[in-house]
């Protein structure tokens, strides 16, 4: 191999080691962070992203984190993730905790979105799915014990069908009620009132990200109630009526002609013959 | 670098010959752009007057004129995204600028962080630091390959997740969290490390608008080659001190124009030359001799 001696050999040279380097370091340091963004892809459990939040991982990579959002929010509620948060770095989000989304009718947080991270197409703040309130310690919350609270359902702005109030038997007690909040997806936007107004130290009732909060049955399940409601009649072949509470040994009649005895022969006798025959 | 060549400090002549306040007009006026432009920025949080909102990534100019950082708009369509028309249009404006008066002058006249670099360079002259690491000058266009892979890869604005310039720009704007931190890093870097380390060797942005200004209209020359004594004073304030060569040195077929995207149209070479070489300009200038053009 000839060592290259000429000025532009080596000048190449070392433009070929310059890239070398440069590609080298680029990749390794590009090897990292990509582990890096595996980790920041989750989004912990007390964050709310805005309403109209598209899914999480198209959301960041749709979000330019230019702070719009949060600029246009009238109460404050939305603030961009600063370095050392949880929360990929820069991305609106709110804590439900501590300023709950007020819901605006206008939605000024989508409105000002410019890349459709937040989806222009929800004009209903109602439509909105922020996350999932759920009444996560039965433990703590105090409608369990029996008292009366219902805070987080007055402060619903879907009250009644978001959250409404189930009343059961107080079994302490023996003859009282428990008025107990009951969370319905259906109709939840998320928006964290509920967090917010809960009475004790450390709140009972949580939104949840719905990923986190909802189960999901299996699409294969079919609810046979629902489907004989769409259909409008039973789709299995229908149970008979039932008639008869029947003596054991005797057989039922599907034609509906009554009861058949095993071996019954027809009267022949009067009642009182039979009896003296000692036979019943 | 090797600046012992030079007598100290750097720039004493041009103060001599034209006074502080010319020796540094063209520094002069880039913080006051730099500054205008944060000012612009928090004029709507500090005093409730909203001519621009938003942060740096993207903004809209009373409410009507959307502003769309290109490079952050680039690395979102590359993890697949279609975005809104609005972070479009406000992307081509941001990027047809650039593409006219060069993309470093980004660089060079309204990032913040250039202030910070530009205060550690000082720092090196003034305490006569001389540190022997230098990375690759193409390790920017590494950084700037792997933010678009990686945002294609992964699917999501990786770069962004640690992107100090973003980060602190948005900080400075919406309240400081921890990237002081960063901007500690990048000075303590180019000062103590590495001379321009983060915006002339690392920063992929900064990669990203030498890309852009490739071809810009705004372009600076050295057509008064002729009486440059040789002090060397441009090379050693210049960020990107490679550029220069070709257009002061090129010799008589060359074009003195200085073609590299890399130049940031700072103007501190027109600052300190005691012989007035330098001259902010058109790119058309003597375009008959131009014979080639220095890529990247």
């Amino acid at each position: 191999m000839s060592i290259p001696t000429n000025k532009t050999s080596q000048s190449r040279r070392r433009f070929l080691e310059n890239i070398s380097r440069a590609a080298g370091g680029a990749a390794l340091f590009g090897m990292g962070l990509s582990l890096y963004s595996q980790q920041s892809k989750s989004l912990p459990a007390d964050v709310i992203r805005p309403p109209g939040v598209i899914d999480e991982s198209d959301f960041l990579s749709a979000c330019v984190r230019c702070g719009l959002c949060v600029r246009d929010c009238p109460y404050e509620t939305l603030k961009l993730a600063k370095l050392g948060e949880p929360v990929a770095l820069g991305t609106p989000y709110f804590n439900a905790r501590d300023i709950p989304c007020e819901m605006c009718e206008d939605i000024p947080c989508v409105v000002a979105c410019p890349t459709g991270a937040l989806d222009p197409k929800l004009t209903d703040i109602d439509d909105a799915r922020m996350g999932l309130a759920v009444l996560i310690d039965q433990e703590a919350c105090i409608a369990f014990q029996g008292l009366r609270c219902e805070v987080c359902y007055n402060v619903c702005p879907a009250r009644d069908k978001a959250i409404s109030i189930d009343r059961s038997h107080n079994k302490r007690t023996g003859k009282h009620a428990l008025f107990i909040p009951v969370v319905h997806s259906s109709d939840c936007t998320g928006c964290g009132k509920c967090e917010h107004a809960c009475i004790l130290e450390e709140a009972a009732i949580k939104v949840l990200p719905s990923k986190l909060a909802k189960g999901e049955l299996g699409h294969h399940y079919r609810l046979g109630w629902d489907e004989k409601r769409k259909a409008g009649k039973s789709l299995v072949t229908p149970d008979l009526k039932h008639k008869y509470n029947l003596p054991e040994g005797t057989k039922y009649d599907y034609e509906g002609k009554g009861l058949i005895q095993p071996d019954a022969t027809p009267f022949k006798e009067s009642a009182i013959e039979r009896l003296n025959k000692g036979r019943l | 670098m090797r600046v012992n060549k030079l007598h100290n400090p750097l720039g004493r002549d041009a103060i001599q010959k034209k006074g502080w306040l010319l020796a540094h007009k063209w520094l002069l006026l880039r913080r006051l752009s730099q500054l205008s432009v944060l000012f612009l920025f928090l004029l709507g949080p500090l005093f409730g007057i909203w001519i621009i909102k938003g942060s740096m990534s993207s903004s809209l100019i009373l409410d009507v004129i959307p502003l769309t950082d290109p490079f952050v708009f680039l690395q979102t369509l590359f993890t697949g995204y279609l975005p809104e028309i609005t972070v479009v249009s406000g992307a081509v404006i941001v990027g047809l600028f650039y593409f006219l008066v060069g993309g470093r002058v980004y660089c060079a006249w309204v990032c913040p962080i250039n202030i910070v670099t530009d205060a550690a360079d000082w720092l090196r002259r003034v305490l006569n630091i001389k540190t022997s690491l230098s990375f690759s000058r193409m390790g920017r266009y590494g950084l700037l390959i792997v933010s678009f892979l990686l945002a294609s890869i992964t699917g999501i604005l990786v770069w962004e997740l640690v992107n100090p310039v973003t980060m602190i720009q948005r900080e400075l704007v919406f309240g400081m969290g921890f990237s002081w931190l960063f901007i500690v890093g990048i000075f303590v870097l180019d000062a103590f490390v590495s001379r321009r380390a983060w915006c002339g060797h690392l920063c992929p942005m900064g990669a990203f608008y030498s890309v852009l200004g490739q071809f810009s209209l705004i372009k600076v020359n050295a057509l008064n080659r002729a009486a440059c004594n040789d002090c060397m004073e441009c090379y050693a304030i210049c960020p990107e001190p490679q550029v220069i060569k070709p257009a002061l040195k090129g010799g008589d077929d060359t074009s003195p124009v200085i073609s590299s995207g890399n130049c940031t149209n700072c103007g501190r070479c027109i600052d300190i030359c005691t012989k007035d070489v330098f001259e902010i300009k058109h790119r058309f200038i003597n375009s008959i001799t131009s014979q080639h053009e220095v890529h990247l």
